[in-house]
C-alpha cells in the first residue's frame, strides 16, 4: 500500500496502536541491540521461540535499547488488561521460566523483575489514553518510572527504543511516526519547518553544536543538488547512542532526513555509517525498504512531486572520517583528508554540491519537535542547550547505559542518582566527556549543570555524548597517553602541527609513563598543546591537545608524582609501582597465588603469602583477585 | 595510519582469484561507480578476508580507478589489511571504557599467550589480532570479540582459556 495522505497513516496508526498496546497474545518483547545480544539476549530470544513457538497465546518479538546495559539482557512481558513487566539479566537458562510465571500471573521472583511500566506512551502519544490506567498494578513492585536509573530521564530521540519492534514500520507509525514528515510535507512551507527548528533551538548533537535551522537555511540558500547526509560514524570510543537509536528505531532518523529534505530541497540523503556496526546497516536496509513500499521514500512521495532516496555507505574505521569535510571525500570513495573550510559544506561538499550534514541524534529529534512544536522543545533545557541529551554512562560506573535527560541536568545528577556511583565503590576520580577531543572534569565540578557551553568554560566539550567515569584506578598521565596515542593513530597527516605535534606529545608523554620524565616536561606539553591547537586545519588538531591540558589543569599532582617521585600510585604505569602482599590483611587463601601466570606469588595456606617481584610481570591478576584488598599498590 | 607490513614467508600463500567471481562483486552489487571503491574494497575483503594484490589492479582497469588511488585508500582506513589474516581474529577492544576497566592488561595477556612479539598474526595462522575502538558493548568491558563471538568482562586470567576454543 502506497500512503497517499494523512488519512491513510492514521488508518496504520489506529489499527498497529491497539495491536500495540491491546495485544490479542501475550506478548514477550527481548531487547535485541548490540549489547543485549551480546549479552546473551539472541541465545534467550531463540529459546523463547523454541519453546513457546506460537498458536498457544504467546508472541515472542524483538525490541531495540531500554538502555539499562548493565541488566542485560532486559525482557518485558505485556498482555492486555495485565501490567506491563520488565524482567532483567534474562539468559536462556531463565527465559522460559519467566514466561510462565507471567502467565500464571507469578511475580514472586522478584530480583528477576526490574519493575512494571506506569505508562509506555511516547513523548507523540499525549492524545491517546494511558493504555495501563484501568489495569491495577502490582504490588510491592516499583514502576520503572519511579527507579533511580529512569525517574530523572525524559525521551525523545530514545523515545521508541526498546518499545517497538526496529524491524516494523508499521509500530513506529502507531506510535505516531511519519505525522510529522506529511505534516511538513502537506501543511508547511519549507521556511515555516526551518522556523520551527531554529525557534526550538536544536543544536547539532555530533559535537559541534552548531544549530540546526541555521545549518538548514544555509544549505537552502546555496543552488546545486542538495544533499542530506547523516553522520552516523559515531567515532568516539565509548559513545554508542547513536548506535543504539540506529538499532532501535531506525525509522525515527528516516523521517528527520525526509524533514530535512523537504525543509532543504533536497531528493538525494545518505547515511554513513561506521563499518563496527553491522546490525545498525542490516535494521537501516530493512527501514528504508518498508518506507519505499509504503511511498514514504522514493518517487512521488504521498502522491506528490517531492522525491527522496537514501544510499546507505559504510565507513572503513577512520575517525578522521567523522569530519564533515573528511567524511564528504570518504563518500566519494576517496581517502578521508579534512579539507580547509574556507567554502563550508553548505555550500560546497559532496560533490562540490550544497550539503546538509547532521548526527544521528539530531535528525532522530527533528520529527518530534515537528510534531509538538518549538516552544514545547525549547521549553526544557538550559538557556544556551534546549531539549535533551542522549549520554552513554560507561567506564567505572555501576549502572552502565544510555541515558537521556534535560540539558542542565548535573553531573552528579548523572553519575551518582542515575549511575549509581561509582563501581565497587570506589573512589571517584573524573568523568571524561567528548571523546579524545573532550576533558577530563574532577570532582570539584560534579554539580555543573551538562550543557554545550558549560563544559567549555571548564575545558572540555559535549562531544557526542560519551561519559567515562574514573576512578582511583585510573591514571590521569595514563589516560593522556591513551587519547593522544589514539590520535596520533587517527591523524590524517597531511597537516605538519598535527602529524608532528601529536606524535612529540605523545614520545614526552609515553617518557613520563615509563619514569623517564624530566623537570619542564609538563610546560613542554602545554607550549605544544598551545601550537596544535592553534595551527592545525581540522577539529582532530585543534582539540587533540584537550585531555593532555585538562589533565595538567585538574590532576597537575600526578604528572608531579610521576616525574619526581618515580610514582604511578594508580598502578597503571608499570615501571612506577610494584604490588607487595600487606602482611596485616592477607588471610592466607591461596586465590592468588593460584592465578597468577608467573608463579610470583608463594605462600602456605591460611598464612601470609610472598610476592616475588622478579618475577612479577604486573598483570594485575591478583590485585583483581584479592578479596580482602591485601594486594597493594607501592 | 596502519602500518604495512611485508608478509612473511608463511603468508605468501597464493590465493586463487576468481575472476568471474570477482568482476561479479564489483559490478553486480555495485556497478562500476567510482564512488562505491569503499565497498567494493569491503566487499573483496569479505571474500578473501584481506586485499590481494592481483584483485586491487584488476579493480584500478574495471572502475577506472588509478592503483596509487586504491592502494592509498586500502592503507589509509584501518579495516582493510593488504596481508593475509589468521584464521581466527581477536578484536580487542581498545575504547575508553574498556581502557579504564583493564583492557591494556587483557591486551598483553593475549599478546604473551600468544607470542606475538609485535607481529598481528601467528606463525602458523591460527589467529590475527587487532585493536577496535569500541564496539558498543562498553557495560561488558574489557570486551575481547573472537570472530562473531563476544566475550565480555573478560579478566586478564581467562584469556588462555577463551582462545583455547579456536581452532
Ligand atoms: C575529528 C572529528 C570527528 C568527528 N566525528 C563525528 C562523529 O563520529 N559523529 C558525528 O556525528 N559528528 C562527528 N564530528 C562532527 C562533525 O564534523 C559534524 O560537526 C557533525 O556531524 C554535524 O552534525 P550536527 O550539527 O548534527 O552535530 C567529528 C568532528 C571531527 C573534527
Ligand atoms: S588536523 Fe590532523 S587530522 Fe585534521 S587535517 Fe590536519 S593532520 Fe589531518
Ligand atoms: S588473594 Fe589476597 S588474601 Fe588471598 S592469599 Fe592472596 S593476598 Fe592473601
Ligand atoms: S601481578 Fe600478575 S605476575 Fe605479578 S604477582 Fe600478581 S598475578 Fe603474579
Ligand atoms: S542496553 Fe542497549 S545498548 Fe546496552
Ligand atoms: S569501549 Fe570497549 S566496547 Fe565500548
Amino acid at each position: 500500500m502506497k500512503i497517499q495522505s494523512k488519512a491513510d497513516l492514521e488508518k496504520i496508526n489506529r489499527e498497529y496502536s491497539s495491536r500495540l498496546y491491546y495485544p490479542d497474545t501475550t506478548k514477550v518483547l527481548v531487547g535485541m541491540a548490540s549489547c543485549g545480544i551480546a549479552a546473551g539476549g539472541k541465545a534467550a530470544l531463540e529459546k523463547a521461540m523454541q519453546d513457546f513457538p506460537g498458536g498457544n497465546g504467546v508472541s515472542i518479538r524483538q525490541t531495540g535499547c531500554l538502555g539499562f546495559c548493565e541488566v542485560e539482557p532486559l525482557v518485558e512481558i505485556a498482555a492486555t488488561g495485565k501490567p506491563r513487566v520488565i524482567y532483567q539479566k534474562i539468559t536462556e537458562d531463565k527465559i522460559g521460566d519467566v514466561i510462565n510465571s507471567y502467565l500464571e500471573n507469578n511475580f514472586k521472583k522478584t530480583k528477576w523483575i526490574l519493575g512494571q511500566v506506569r505508562d509506555p506512551r511516547s513523548v507523540m502519544e499525549d492524545h491517546l489514553e494511558n493504555p495501563l490506567s484501568k489495569v491495577e498494578p502490582l504490588e510491592k513492585i516499583p514502576f520503572l518510572e519511579d527507579t533511580p536509573f529512569y525517574n530523572n530521564q525524559v525521551k525523545i530521540a530514545l523515545r521508541n527504543c526498546g518499545y517497538i519492534d526496529p524491524d516494523s514500520i508499521e509500530e513506529y507509525i502507531a506510535r505516531g511516526g511519519y505525522f510529522a514528515f506529511l505534516r511538513a510535507l502537506f501543511d508547511h512551507k519549507p521556511e515555516e519547518i526551518i522556523q520551527i527548528i531554529t525557534d526550538s533551538g536544536l543544536r547539532g548533537r555530533g559535537g559541534g553544536g552548531f544549530s540546526a535551522g541555521k545549518k538548514w537555511a544555509t544549505c537552502a540558500r546555496h543552488h546545486g543538488d542538495r544533499y542530506i547526509i547523516c553522520n552516523a560514524d559515531e567515532g568516539d570510543p565509548g559513545a554508542y547512542m547513536d548506535r543504539s537509536i540506529l538499532e532501535g528505531d531506525p525509522h525515527s532518523v528516516l523521517e528527520g532526513m525526509l524533514i530535512a529534505a523537504v525543509a532543504i530541497g533536497s531528493s538525494q540523503g545518505f547515511m554513513y555509517v561506521r563499518n563496527e556496526y553491522p546490525l545498525a546497516v542490516k535494521r537501516l536496509v530493512t527501514a528504508i525498504k518498508q518506507a519505499e513500499s509504503y511511498g514514504l521514500l522514493g518517487e512521488n512521495i504521498a502522491g506528490t512531486d517531492f522525491s527522496f532516496n537514501i544510499k546507505i555507505s559504510t565507513g572503513a574505521g577512520a575517525f578522521v572520517c567523522g569530519e564533515s569535510t573528511a567524511l564528504m571525500a570518504s563518500l566519494e570513495g576517496k581517502v578521508g583528508r579534512p579539507r580547509a573550510k574556507y567554502v563550508h559544506t553548505v555550500e560546497k561538499g559532496f560533490r562540490q554540491n550544497p550539503s546538509n550534514l547532521n548526527n544521528v541524534e539530531t535528525f532522530a529529534n527533528v520529527p518530534a519537535i515537528v510534531s509538538k512544536g518549538a516552544e514545547w522543545y525549547a521549553g526544557m533545557g538550559t538557556e544556551g542547550s534546549k531539549g535533551t541529551k542522549v549520554f552513554s554512562l560507561v567506564g567505572k560506573i555501576t549502572n552502565t547505559g544510555l541515558v537521556e535527560v534535560p540539558m542542565g541536568t548535573t553531573l552528579r545528577n548523572i553519575i551518582f542518582d542515575i549511575g549509581g556511583g561509582v563501581l565497587k565503590k570506589k573512589k571517584f576520580k573524573a568523568v571524561q566527556t567528548g571523546g579524545p577531543s573532550g576533558g577530563c572534569i574532577p570532582e570539584q565540578y560534579l554539580d555543573l549543570g551538562v550543557d554545550f557551553d558549560e563544559l567549555t568554560k571548564i575545558g572540555s566539550i559535549m562531544g557526542s555524548g560519551g561519559m567515562i567515569v574514573m576512578d582511583q584506578d585510573t591514571c590521569m598521565v595514563d589516560i593522556a597517553r591513551y587519547f593522544l596515542d589514539f590520535l596520533e593513530e587517527e591523524s590524517c597527516g597531511q597537516c605538519n602541527p598535527c602529524r608532528e605535534g601529536i606524535k612529540r606529545m605523545l614520545e614526552i608523554l609515553t617518557a613520563i609513563c615509563e619514569g623517564n620524565g624530566k623537570e619542564g616536561d609538563v610546560e613542554l606539553l602545554e607550549e605544544l598543546g598551545d601550537m596544535v591547537a592553534k595551527a592545525s586545519l581540522c577539529g582532530l588538531g585543534t582539540s587533540a591537545p584537550n585531555p593532555v591540558v585538562t589533565t595538567i589543569n585538574y590532576f597537575r599532582h600526578e604528572y608531579d608524582a610521576h616525574i619526581k617521585d618515580k610514582k604511578c600510585r594508580a598502578g597503571v604505569c608499570k615501571n612506577l609501582y610494584y604490588y607487595e602482599i600487606d602482611a596485616e590483611a592477607c588471610t592466607g587463601c591461596r586465590v592468588c597465588a593460584r592465578k597468577c601466570p608467573q608463579d610470583a606469588i608463594t605462600g602456605e595456606k591460611k598464612e601470609v603469602h610472598q610476592l616475588d617481584q622478579d618475577l612479577c610481570i604486573k598483570c594485575s591478576i591478583c590485585y583483581e583477585a584479592c578479596k580482602f584488598n591485601a594486594v597493594i599498590i607501592k | 595510519m596502519n602500518q604495512v607490513s611485508p608478509p612473511t614467508a608463511e603468508q605468501c600463500v597464493d590465493v586463487a582469484i576468481d575472476y568471474m567471481e570477482l568482476d561479479k562483486i564489483i559490478e553486480e552489487e555495485f556497478g562500476t561507480d567510482k564512488e562505491n571503491l569503499i565497498m567494493i574494497l569491503q566487499a573483496i575483503q569479505r571474500r578473501y578476508n584481506y586485499l590481494p594484490q592481483p584483485t586491487l589492479k584488476y579493480l584500478a582497469e574495471k572502475i577506472g580507478v588509478a592503483y596509487s588511488q586504491i592502494y592509498g585508500v586500502g592503507t589509509f582506513y584501518s579495516t582493510f589489511s593488504l596481508e593475509p589474516k589468521g584464521r581466527n581474529i581477536i578484536s580487542i577492544c581498545l575504547g575508553t571504557a574498556c581502557h579504564v576497566r583493564g583492557g591494556e592488561r587483557v591486551r598483553e595477556r593475549i599478546i604473551d599467550t600468544l607470542n606475538l612479539n609485535g607481529k598481528h598474526t601467528t606463525g602458523d595462522m591460527r589467529f590475527t589480532l587487532e585493536g577496535v575502538r569500541c564496539i558498543g558493548c562498553c557495560s561488558l568491558g574489557p570486551v575481547i570479540k573472537v570472530n562473531e563471538d563476544v566475550h565480555g568482562r573478560i579478566g586478564s586470567d581467562e584469556v588462555e582459556k577463551v582462545l583455547e576454543k579456536y581452532e
